[in-house]
């Protein structure tokens, strides 16, 4: 297995300069970011030109990504226009959004999991039926209309929430737009969860374990579900890359200021600094994500080895 | 026991993250309540909090509370008023003596002198400080040598300023100008703290200043607590506890938080949310102009729009644009038509003409297309008007203007929108003169005189001058406009120079911008400012 793990890294580092190099030159075609810096009026030239030496942008775009790339592995990410260094944003950006991830992975987890064994277990029963079409809903439903609609209904009719979550972000705000978040993907856990259980409940090693006389409990946990699970681990594991990039609209909508709004505002700023470093951490994390999946494959599966 | 060992390494790995992460919480602090703090919404400021640096109304927004110039406008009239100016005095309009007013300080205790002005300037001026508001010191005498437009700064003090004594400087101007004084209100002339130069990070994480409020906490990026300052010593003191700035990532958001009750001032109504706005908020919404105008303006680096009879095809094209139906119908009456190159928060005195521009500012089908015929017709047969998409909602006026063209040139393709992905895209294709067509214009003042209305925009490259228009005429009377001691008689040759744009139309004017706020009914006395920045200190909490 550890041989695996380092071949795995090994493989990481040629996506890692790959994506990064990708982020850059899109950011960097986007035109001149000082311009937008003055607003509706031209930027003095001589501090425009000032602004552009120290922001290193009159350099051309390879030696640029070279001395950002650089700067990287000393921990330097570069300075956000408004003078605060990324690394200070990635520090109160992250934490937050790390939260809300997990949030609503909890939500997939917990909710998802439970619906799709049941489910699974009692298919075609009316509850089968009633579980599918409120997931139908949920994933026709995008996740902004969602999101407002819980925010209306919750915040201001019911008054059972705040609107909007205060800048320190704690879990009980975050339980809402948490679950928002996760709704589409929940909807998804528990359909494959249904489906996998269903499938597998048919198997031989199900029947033995039954005619074994298990308890009905010990055969669902331990042998049903923990077979069950590996499609819906997959699918869990990329979900953690996906949320934390794509949590922009959730981020957007409750006020959260986490990793969707500093990269919302440095697109919008064409801040490439903010940008690039946001998203090479997210890649960073993705790859991770997708690292951790494929080593969880051998706990539910013994039979799995790496070599 | 293989399974056992796995699950536990497996468990840790979660702990690890969760341990990471440090499930935080931090007390309850938003929506206001006790000892009468009004909450506000705010916006992430572009540009570090420093007041040469901050050219955008989220910043200007606290350097308004945190600090007070020689000069004030008047939150109602826009009038320049004296605040920490004893005494300007000049008989020539280019050599100006200042006194400086005795018994203010900072709120750290610092006494406040004529250096704390002189250092600040200097400091605003010289180009190694990046200040992005920098020109506003052009007109003092030495500025090229500080801030020379291309190669290095020769020195990095103003020649013309001069500290006579503990509370007196002098200000040499390169050129004349009357309406100086009345420049000085704005921020970016505030008098600084010795930190500033001495710690400056300690100072941009918390900024010190001389204004009703002092800055308690300030997370940047997200929120700052403004406390009232009880030894403040000018008469516009606090008339609330506190203000907390809460920074929204959305407007709308800001405005669901307002209706909630859990927010107490919007200061930005969302425009998806004018039609609801008096059934949400009744009385507690307002809508006062501001100091801003939107125009069209044209390439005239291009051939084929500086031609002789070009006055003509533009003024055709103001005419054939219905002002009125577009404010009505996309901005809900929060933009009102212009008539002239101004705005109406400088009032009748400051230079405000209502119908200036006359029938050339009017929508008149027939006259329109008659004029654009006449003129030759529309540059390459047909006229392009970028924006930037990415905000401001710009698109749907764009399109409405157009199709106000089209239908009186009875052509579908006489005008067309052309959109630009970012507003920083946008900004670099105008002010490197790469648009070959019309596209969308602007004006926020800095001040509220006349002169900011035209001079940056329309002087022989100007700052602002995008379009590279000049004209001989122009440029005389707003020279001689400058020189003239008499404020009445500057203000009316500044309108003779703007009667020169009603004949050549360098840019199209469309309508002045108005600014929007709503409140709750815990807060009372709400208004806003010329700059349409709401006047925080004179908020009462119920």
């Amino acid at each position: 297995m550890g041989r695996y793990v380092i071949r795995r890294l090994l493989q990481m580092i040629p996506v890692f300069f790959g994506t990064t190099l990708l982020i850059f030159l899109m950011v960097n075609v986007m035109g001149d970011p000082i311009a937008g810096l003055c607003g509706d009026r031209q930027c003095d030239p001589a501090t425009a030109a000032q602004l552009r030496s120290e922001f290193g942008l009159d350099k051309p775009v390879w030696q640029q990504y070279l001395t950002y790339m650089g700067n990287v592995f000393t921990g330097d990410f570069g300075t956000a226009f408004n003078g605060q260094p990324v690394t200070e944003l990635m520090a109160t950006a992250f934490p937050i959004t790390i939260r809300l991830t997990i949030i609503a992975i909890a939500f997939e987890v917990v909710i998802g999991i439970s619906l799709g064994v049941v489910t699974g277990l009692r298919r075609g029963r009316p509850i089968d039926t009633t579980v599918l079409i409120l997931t139908l809903v949920v994933i026709s439903i995008p996740t902004f209309v969602t999101g407002l609609l819980l925010q209306l209904l919750l915040g201001v009719e019911w008054g059972i929430i705040k609107p909007s979550v205060s800048p320190e972000a704690p879990v009980n705000e975050l339980l809402i737009p948490g679950l928002v978040l996760a709704s589409v993907s929940l909807a998804y856990v528990t359909r494959l969860t249904r489906t996998s259980i269903a499938e597998n409940a048919r198997a031989d090693y199900v029947r033995t374990a039954v005619a074994k006389g298990l308890p009905r409990r010990r055969v669902v946990v331990r042998h049903l579900l923990r077979n069950s699970l590996i499609p819906v681990v997959t699918f869990i594991g990329t979900d953690v890359g996906a949320l934390m990039g794509g949590a922009i609209v959730t981020e957007r909508i409750f006020n959260i200021h986490g990793v969707g709004y500093q990269l919302y505002q440095g697109i919008l700023r064409q801040n490439s600094q903010t940008v690039v470093g946001f998203v090479t951490v997210l890649v960073l994390v993705f790859l991770a994500a997708n690292l951790i999946v494929d080593l969880l494959y051998a706990v539910l599966d013994p039979r799995i080895r790496y070599a | 026991m293989r399974g056992a060992t796995r699950a536990r390494w497996a468990a840790c790995a979660v702990a690890v993250a969760l341990a990471a992460t440090a499930c935080g919480g931090g007390d309850d602090s938003g929506g206001g309540g006790a000892d009468g703090i009004v909450s506000s919404s705010w916006g992430d400021p572009q540009n570090p909090l420093e007041p040469a640096n901050t050219n955008e109304v989220q910043g200007g927004k606290v350097l308004d509370m945190v600090f007070r110039g020689l000069k004030r406008y008047d939150p109602k009239t826009g009038a320049a008023t004296d605040m920490l100016a004893e005494k300007i005095a000049t008989t020539d309009s280019q050599n100006f003596t200042i006194t400086v007013k005795d018994g203010w300080t900072f709120s750290n205790g610092e006494k406040i002198t004529a250096k704390s002005f002189v250092d600040a300037w200097n400091y605003g001026a010289a180009l190694k400080n990046n200040q992005k508001n920098a020109y506003f010191f052009q007109y003092i005498d030495g500025y090229d040598k500080v801030h020379p437009a291309s190669g290095k700064a020769g020195t990095d003090t103003l020649a013309g300023l001069k500290i006579v004594n503990e509370m007196t400087f002098t200000a040499k101007l390169s050129q004349k100008f009357s309406l100086w004084p009345d420049t000085l209100g704005y921020p970016a002339f505030a008098p600084l703290p010795k930190q500033f130069f001495t710690d400056h990070a300690g100072w941009l994480s918390k900024p010190v200043g001389n204004g009703p409020y002092t800055i308690d906490k300030y997370a940047k990026g997200s929120s700052m607590n403004l406390r009232k300052w009880d030894k403040y010593p000018g008469d516009d003191k606090a008339q609330n506890g506190g203000i907390d700035l809460k920074v929204y990532t959305d407007n709308n958001t800001a405005y669901t938080d307002l209706t909630a009750g859990n927010l107490d001032l919007v200061d930005d109504v969302p425009a998806s949310q004018l039609k609801n706005v008096k059934a949400d908020l009744g009385g507690r919404y307002i809508n006062t102009p501001a100091g801003i105008i939107q125009t069209i303006a044209f390439p005239f680096y291009e051939k084929a729009w500086n031609t002789p009879d070009g006055a003509k095809v533009r003024q055709g094209l103001s005419m054939a644009i219905n002002r009125e139906q577009i404010t009505n119908q996309i901005f809900q009456k929060t933009r009102t038509p212009a008539s002239d190159w101004t705005s109406p928060v400088l009032g009748a005195d400051g230079g405000f003409k209502k119908g200036l521009c006359g029938k050339e500012c009017t929508y008149d089908k027939a006259a329109a297309k008659k004029l654009i015929q006449d003129g030759g017709g529309i540059p390459g047969g047909q006229l392009k008007i970028s924006y930037n998409a990415d905000t401001g909602s710009h698109k749907e006026w764009v399109d409405a203007v157009c199709n106000s063209i089209n239908n009186v040139m009875g052509n579908n393709k006489a005008c067309v929108g052309g959109p630009v992905g970012t507003f920083a895209d946008f900004r670099s294709q105008v002010s490197q003169q790469k648009l070959s067509g019309a596209w969308r214009a602007g004006w926020q003042m800095d001040y509220p005189l006349i002169q900011n209305f035209l001079q940056p925009v329309y002087y022989t490259n100007a700052p602002s001058n995008d379009g590279k228009w000049s004209d001989k005429k122009f440029d005389d009377l707003v020279d001689q406009a400058n020189a003239e001691t008499d404020k009445a008689k500057a203000v009316s040759t500044f309108q003779d120079a703007e009667r020169i744009l009603v004949q050549q139309m360098p840019v199209i004017p469309l309508w002045y911008q108005n600014g929007s706020a709503g409140y709750s009914d815990r807060v009372s006395n709400v208004a806003l400012n010329s700059f349409s920045v709401p006047v925080y200190e004179e908020i009462k909490v119920k």
